[in-house]
């Protein structure tokens, strides 16, 4: 894993308070959006972090990445200081390759936000990677109906900041169940999470 | 993935050995030390203490290709004191006091004003018993050394 | 197939205490200590740090206290906690040419450069009960004598190797890890490496042992053995260069093997490895045996023999996996057995019909 570059540490932001505790807590809060689709969690125990991405998407990183998981960045976030963050505090791989991420932090106005990423396979379809995407505000936005496993019934979520043709892209990720991606939507220090079995209308 | 000026390497070669001395060494010995220096400058801790896995790597038959040959407990810290030195500290084993000592000795070795007092009563005191235990064990080994006598003497010899 | 039952919350709380009671034992005799475990029960410590996969002497002594001496279940216990722990990385490869050897011999040379050491060893006891052990008292000191430090231990193999005798080791080879990738077949010989260190000693000693006695016969002699202290050399991330992070205890064996060439290969000695944590000599020897077995399809040997099956060694090494598949039947499997039941009884009644109808039959002839 050597990258030709050494981690400036005298400038580093700090990683999380209490490595373990806040760790187990945030994963609770990870679980309970996951399980419980459009569900906004807050996540008070984020660290601020390096600046960008946001303070959920860095807690979201800091509670599940780790060597065995490489992150992507899309250009708005692949600066010095937010690979030096993550390799110190997660010990994660940045790649610059879509298709070797676990994780992938994408801006809400990335290009082709589903391009090329890992989407597992039929025999192992954990094995597809989960982006995470930035968005201005997880409400306030148009409003769409989500339906599946985790919502009883339907869910109105409202995602700001997303393109246009965005649902449609998704719309045939979900066709490809049980492979396809999983997302998360992060904003400040709340997230919401939309797995790949979730229906969203148009 | 080096320092690039070669200006550093002795001060890279020099952290290098004592990081291996210091994590080599018996914990709670290091500790002794270490608090025999009385008060030391303050540090913050950039990463706590935490206890991890490393695989040891193993090599067919000693010199091929390498292999998993099982994994070893470790733990490290990272510090960094107010005047801006970073200090890093990997031990075997899970004494978080034994990696946190060793960064901070680490972080307080990359200052002038510090340097030779902690070579002198830390790491040299570490390496030389390091090197009785070397001793010792090889002088009880060499004890059990044998000369085998065959009947038949093998043809090259 | 088991089904899930529900009640006996409080009997299994009683038999954890009993557990506890039991493993604690009379009162009235002093409590082992880690320490103890550690100092005197040396070897023990040695094969569960290395079937647990995971060198931590106060730990696998903890197992061990934990386990009541069943060095099995220490070997899961340290198993279950290995897996809460993050991984920081690789270490660099050992290099064992650099051990502080407290033993070191080989049986194919007589006059090894370093030395024969023999080291503490149960080769040359008279295995007759010591019985001055059952009462404490004062051991000495072992002797000593004088030694050079300085000087590094060469490998017998790498003696041979250079007359070109002994196949020298493949060198390269992407080098994949169990623990992060399950197992594939046909496996690399890393990957079995991999697999036998962590693998059962019994088994594999087994398994070695049919290889001598014909079941694969693949001719072994012991090159080399050492046991001594390695430096555990580590590339931490944030500092970029390579650090020693620890000094620890191994046991390499480099088997010897006649071998009689195919037609790509000239007539020479071959080699099967072995690599374990502690002292576990047995362990590393039977490691090496089966290792060479299992290259029988690559050196275009007739693999005839369980010993050189890939497939049934790597799948049944593992005594973590066999206990559990094991001793897993004790768990409650009423319905399935009921079901068996219905059906053994159905047959039983038909069978019985069908002698009836052929008495009847042959009465009425």
């Amino acid at each position: 894993m050597s990258n030709g570059h050494m981690t400036d540490l005298r400038t580093l932001a700090p990683g999380l308070a209490d490595p373990a505790h806040d760790a187990q807590q945030l994963f609770r809060a990870v679980l309970d959006a996951t399980s419980r689709p459009g569900r906004i969690v807050s996540l008070p125990a984020a660290p601020a972090g390096p600046g960008t991405p946001s303070a959920a998407a860095t807690a979201y990183l800091l509670t599940l990445a780790d060597r065995d998981t490489p992150v992507w960045l899309a250009d708005a976030f692949d600066r010095p200081e937010v690979r030096d963050f993550l390799r110190f505090h997660a010990g994660a791989p940045i790649v610059t390759k879509r298709a070797e991420a676990v994780f992938a932090v994408l801006a809400s106005a990335t290009p082709q936000p589903f391009e090329g990423f890992n989407l597992g396979s039929d025999a192992y379809p954990d094995r597809s990677a989960t982006l995470i995407v930035e968005v201005p505000d997880l409400r306030g936005g148009p409003t769409r109906q989500w339906h599946g496993p985790g919502i009883d019934g339907r869910a109105a979520v409202a995602v700001a900041g997303l393109a246009e043709d965005f649902w449609q892209d998704w719309a045939a990720n979900h066709t490809l169940f049980p492979c396809g991606v999983d997302i998360v939507f992060t904003a400040r220090t709340e997230l919401c999470a939309l797995p790949r079995s979730v229906a969203v209308e148009v | 993935m080096s320092l690039s000026s070669s200006a550093d390497a002795p001060a890279l070669a020099r952290r290098q050995r004592w990081l291996s001395v210091l994590a080599k060494a018996p914990a709670a010995r290091l500790a002794a030390l270490w608090d025999g220096l009385g008060s030391v400058p303050a540090y913050a801790l950039l990463r706590r203490p935490e206890t991890g896995l490393v695989m040891v790597k193993g090599r067919l038959s000693g010199s091929g290709a390498p292999f998993c040959a099982g994994e070893m407990t470790a733990t490290r810290a990272a510090v960094r004191l107010e005047s801006g030195e970073v200090g890093i500290g990997y031990v075997g084993g899970r004494s978080a006091c034994h990696a946190e000592i060793a960064a901070a000795i680490d972080a307080l070795g990359q200052r002038s004003d510090w340097r030779d007092r902690l070579e002198a009563q830390i790491v040299a005191p570490l390496e030389a018993e390091a090197d009785a235990r070397r001793r010792a064990i090889a002088a009880r080994a060499a004890a059990t050394k044998v000369d085998f006598f065959t009947v038949a003497r093998e043809a090259n010899s | 197939m088991y089904v899930a039952v529900k009640g006996g919350e409080t009997a299994i709380a009683h038999s954890l205490d009993l557990l506890a009671d039991k493993r604690r034992g009379d009162r009235a005799i002093a409590e082992l200590s880690l320490e103890q475990i550690d100092q005197q029960l040396g070897l023990a410590v040695d094969r569960v740090m290395t079937e647990g996969s995971c060198y931590d002497r106060s730990l696998a002594a903890l197992a061990i206290k934990q386990a009541r001496g069943d060095l099995i279940e220490a070997i899961f216990l340290l198993r279950a906690y290995r897996t809460t722990l993050p991984r920081f990385g690789d270490s660099l490869p050992l290099d064992t040419s650099a051990m502080v050897a407290e033993r070191r011999i080989s049986s194919t040379f007589k006059d090894v450069p370093g030395g024969q050491v023999l080291g503490p060893t149960y080769d040359y006891t008279h295995r007759l009960l010591d019985f001055s052990l059952a009462a404490a008292g004062d051991r000495p000191a072992a002797p000593t004598a004088p030694a050079d430090t300085n000087r590094s231990l060469p490998r017998v193999g790498d003696i041979l190797e250079r007359e070109g005798m002994l196949e020298p080791p493949p060198r390269d080879g992407a080098s994949e890890d169990l623990t992060r990738r399950p197992l594939t077949l046909p496996a690399s010989r890393p990957v079995r490496l991999q697999n036998l260190a962590r693998g059962d000693e019994g088994f594999l000693l087994a398994l070695g042992y049919s290889t001598q006695r014909g079941y694969g016969n693949n001719h072994p002699f012991v090159g080399e053995i050492r046991y001594g202290h390695v430096p555990v050399g580590f590339v931490p991330e944030e500092l970029g260069f390579a650090i020693e992070i620890a000094e620890i205890d191994v046991t390499e064996c480099d088997m010897v093997n006649q071998f009689a060439g195919s037609h790509d290969v000239p007539p020479q000695f071959t080699r099967g490895y072995g690599l374990a944590f502690g002292h576990s000599e047995r362990k590393a020897m039977s490691m090496a045996l089966v290792d060479r077995a299992l290259r029988a399809e690559e050196l275009s040997e007739s693999a005839t023999s369980p010993a050189q099956d890939e497939e049934f060694v790597l799948a049944h090494s593992d005594n973590v996996e066999a206990s559990g598949f094991v001793q897993h039947l004790k768990l409650p499997h009423y319905v399935d057995f009921q079901s068996e039941l219905v059906v053994v009884r159905a047959l039983r009644a038909e069978v019985e019909a069908r002698r009836r109808q052929a008495v009847l039959d042959q009465a009425a002839e």
